[in-house]
């Protein structure tokens, strides 16, 4: 239909980080082989653990189902690959902690063919078939959130949603994932919102794109047919603007209430590489088993946006792209947000929406030396949530995190990493207010 | 295909800055200082480079010595003390008894500074301490006026510099009255060219508007200066005086000589804007801004003293914190939902 291409729009305050996407925009994405021994975390979703269906020893196909979820906050696990389950047992994860994870051999010379399973027709599903299917699908936000997807689409009673928000903004510098996907995946995309804007009920679609990436805005708008409400629209260039509540407000003026959640203002907001997955795979009733990531950074030789099988370990996907330079940090996700991780062991799970390698030269430019606070104000002129980040570091310091919740808001922080990113005295703010929130969630129980 | 064996460090996101710090921000300041010190001596001579290098010597050695003393490591190397004491020197008259501002930098660093525990805890301006330290104990020195573009200033001392310490000089006269003395005790008004320009007596760093705008347009321009304190402060001044001015054209002054004579330029620019003692909101700031205004209005129409930017700064950033928890930001999705859906 028509795209919105004036890319004015965007909420208040942010940052502007630099792109560096450049390394990988244009690659087209590439299909990556088998490790060798894959590892599926049984927890790579928010919500509780899938519970495993298959035993050590047991053969599997590509495809097939090896956990199911366990209650509705959870989502199913299929297999990467055809191979055998060597193992069930506890593995490193993303987050530095142990995670019951399957432990899945390739078959040698292993095919990409993937088993067929009840397809759902979007014509005649009900929409809580098709909830149903997408938990089946294992289906989680690719974005990074991991949250499972079908989860934000189960409307409570008494609430609607009026508009469906497609989100490609992808604001983390050097991700080039969902623009790839924008891309090449357009079909993908399309049948996905069909499906979606059935169960939601919403009566239209917008597909939000930054202004970075006009070419996928151009390809969307073009392929969008005449009979489905869709529209694309353009968003300023702006970090955190991919936050779910930045682009309802970019797109829409509408601010999601404090504690709450999109729904509460008849939103609901899917990224646009889940959107992909959930057109890709409920026509045939298949799961999850591999994902588009970036793997990039002046640490990696063949930088590119892959299609890489769930549970790929980290080192054997390093050892393929290749490593130059002295390597001094590895993260899974964005610069911003991305999680440093402490071992190459742990697997690229749903939620892995790039690999980003620093080297020492990247390393060396965050300086070391903290000085005290000046009151500079850039942090609060950089928070999009309009908090105090200062006055809160400055609490967390001496301990005062009751405070820092009553009177500043802080449950309120979404750590996006403005603040930190900002500050001339390198003051850990968001470290400090995961910190407290940890802190006091404890303490509640 | 190579075995990866990596040390990894582990911090959290996010994994870049910036790049701009504190250490920066504090070399800007002192770069945008210099052109009106640079024109400080060349209005002074060197009465006036002698005593802001007394004054930015003092500062630095008392915060290097205070730091020292009490086992912390130095912290001159982020440059903050630096422009202490050039705006220190900058408020003084040129031909103070160098000892006076060798004590009055003491002072502004370890009552204004350091006692509230170094850099980024300040409530005042140190050099505005410093500068009010002086003003209550030799009010005869800081009043007294060496006058502008003396003939061979560049090769002789005003008398007074050298005096033995705790000796104070003994005026006979009062050698060139600044503009606003001149208005206040005489209704003797300073043509606004010369204001501008800087062709008057006064504080060493007070008299060139021009150069004051130009440093105070560099570090706005790199957002290293909230350009809405002296903004809001002139707007102020501004408005009031331009309405007691036609109300009584001989007892107040004009805008123009209002905004351009004393300190207030100096101090709308580059005192009222140290980040440390301001509000952190861009409203907090503008409420900054006004009263300050408002303030120095006050005590220049109406007080005893010629000159109230001074204090009136100091009261401000006494209230700075109270003005920011008056002014919190509203936090996103606290708005009352009222215009929903669409
Ligand atoms: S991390 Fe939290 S406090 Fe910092 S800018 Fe983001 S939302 Fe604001
Ligand atoms: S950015 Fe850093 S130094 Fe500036 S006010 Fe915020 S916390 Fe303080």
């Amino acid at each position: 239909m028509q795209a919105r291409l004036n890319a004015k729009r965007s909420f208040r305050h942010g940052v502007h980080p630099p792109e560096q996407k450049e390394a990988t925009n244009r690659q087209a994405i590439r299909q990556f082989p088998f490790a060798p021994v894959m590892v599926i975390p049984l927890s790579q979703h928010i919500g509780k653990p899938a519970r495993a269906v298959v035993r050590e020893g047991q053969e599997v196909l590509r495809g097939q189902l090896l956990a199911e979820p366990d209650g509705f906050v959870s989502v199913a696990m299929h297999a990467p690959a055809a191979g055998v389950v060597k193992r069930i047992a506890l593995a490193p994860y993303a987050n530095g902690k142990m995670v019951e994870s399957i432990y899945l051999q390739p078959f040698p010379g292993a095919g990409q063919e993937v088993i067929e399973g009840r397809p759902v027709d979007v014509e005649t599903a009900t929409p809580d078939e098709i909830i149903l299917a997408i938990q089946q699908a294992g289906i989680v936000g690719l974005g990074g959130a991991a949250f499972p997807t079908h989860v934000k689409l189960k409307v409570p009673e008494g609430k609607s949603i009026d508009t469906l928000i497609i989100n490609g903004v992808e604001c983390e510098p050097y991700l080039t994932t969902d623009h790839r996907v924008m891309l090449e995946q357009i079909d993908d995309i399309l049948m996905g919102i069909r499906y979606l804007l059935k169960v939601s009920g919403a009566g239209r679609a917008i597909i939000g794109i930054e202004a970075n990436k006009p070419d996928a805005a151009a390809a969307l708008s073009a392929a969008v047919p005449a009979d489905l409400p869709v529209t694309v629209e353009m968003v300023k260039v702006k970090y955190p603007q991919g936050a779910e509540k930045m682009l309802i407000t970019a797109l829409l003026g509408r601010e999601v209430p404090s504690g709450g959640l999109p729904i509460d203002v008849q939103v609901v907001c899917i990224n646009v590489a889940t959107t992909a997955e959930i057109g890709r795979l409920l026509p045939h009733g298949r799961g999850i088993q591999e994902r588009v990531i970036t793997i990039t950074g002046p640490g990696v030789k063949r930088k590119g946006n892959y299609l890489i099988p769930i549970g790929t370990p980290l080192r054997f996907a390093l050892e393929e792209v290749g490593l130059a330079g002295n390597v001094t940090r590895v993260f899974l996700g964005g610069p911003m947000m991305g999680q440093a991780v402490s071992s190459l062991d742990v697997p690229i799970a749903k939620g892995t929406s790039g690999v980003v390698v620093f080297t020492d030269e990247e390393t060396a430019q965050i300086p070391q030396k903290v000085y005290p606070c000046i009151k500079c104000a850039y942090c609060v002129d950089a928070c999009p949530i309009f908090l105090n980040p200062s006055r809160m570091g400055i609490l967390a310091k001496s301990g005062r995190y009751e405070e820092m919740a009553e009177d500043y808001h802080l449950m309120d922080c979404f750590e996006c990493g403005s603040c930190s990113y900002v500050c001339p005295s390198n003051i850990p703010l968001v470290q400090y207010f995961r910190l407290a929130k940890g802190i006091l969630r404890e303490k509640k129980g | 295909m190579s075995k990866i064996n990596k040390t990894l460090e582990i911090r959290t996101s996010p994994h870049i800055v910036r790049g701009l710090s504190t250490d920066d921000i504090m070399r800007n300041v002192v770069w945008a200082l210099l052109p009106v010190a640079g024109f400080a001596v060349y209005t002074f001579g060197l009465t006036a480079l002698v005593m802001l290098s007394v004054a930015t010597l003092s500062c630095v050695l008392s915060e290097h010595i205070l730091c020292r003393l009490n086992g912390r490591e130095s912290t001159i190397g982020d440059w903050s003390i630096t422009i202490t004491g050039l705006l220190y020197g900058l408020t003084l008259p040129p031909g103070l008894p160098l000892w006076m501002v060798a004590v009055g930098g003491f002072i502004a660093v370890g009552l204004g500074k350091f006692l509230f525990g170094g850099l980024g805890y300040n409530v005042f301006n140190p050099a505005l301490v410093g500068r009010a330290f002086l003003q209550a104990a030799f009010p005869v020195a800081m009043t007294t006026w060496h006058p502008a573009f003396a003939d061979g200033r560049f090769f002789s001392l005003d008398g007074a510099t050298l005096t033995v310490p705790f000796m104070e000089p003994v005026y006979t006269a009062v050698t060139g009255a600044t503009p606003l003395a001149a208005m206040k005790f005489a209704q003797q008004p300073t043509a606004a060219y010369d204001l501008v320009f800087g062709f008057t007596s006064g504080s060493a760093g007070e008299t060139s508007a021009l150069f004051i705008l130009a440093g105070g347009a560099y570090l706005a321009v790199r957002n290293m200066l909230n350009w809405r304190i002296p903004a809001a402060i002139f707007a102020t001044v501004a408005l009031l005086s331009g309405i007691l001015h036609a109300i009584d054209p001989q007892h107040y002054a004009g805008p123009m000589f209002m905004l351009f004579s004393g300190g207030l330029m100096l101090g709308a620019v580059f005192m009222a804007t140290d980040m440390v003692a301001t509000p952190l909101t861009n409203r907090g700031v503008i409420i900054y801004g006004v009263l300050i205004a408002v303030l120095t209005v006050m005590i220049r129409y109406w007080g005893g003293l010629p000159e109230g930017v001074m204090y009136a700064i100091l009261f401000a950033n006494a209230a700075s914190r109270h003005i920011d928890r008056l002014v919190q930001p509203r936090v996103y999705g606290t708005l009352k939902q009222a215009k929903r859906g669409s």
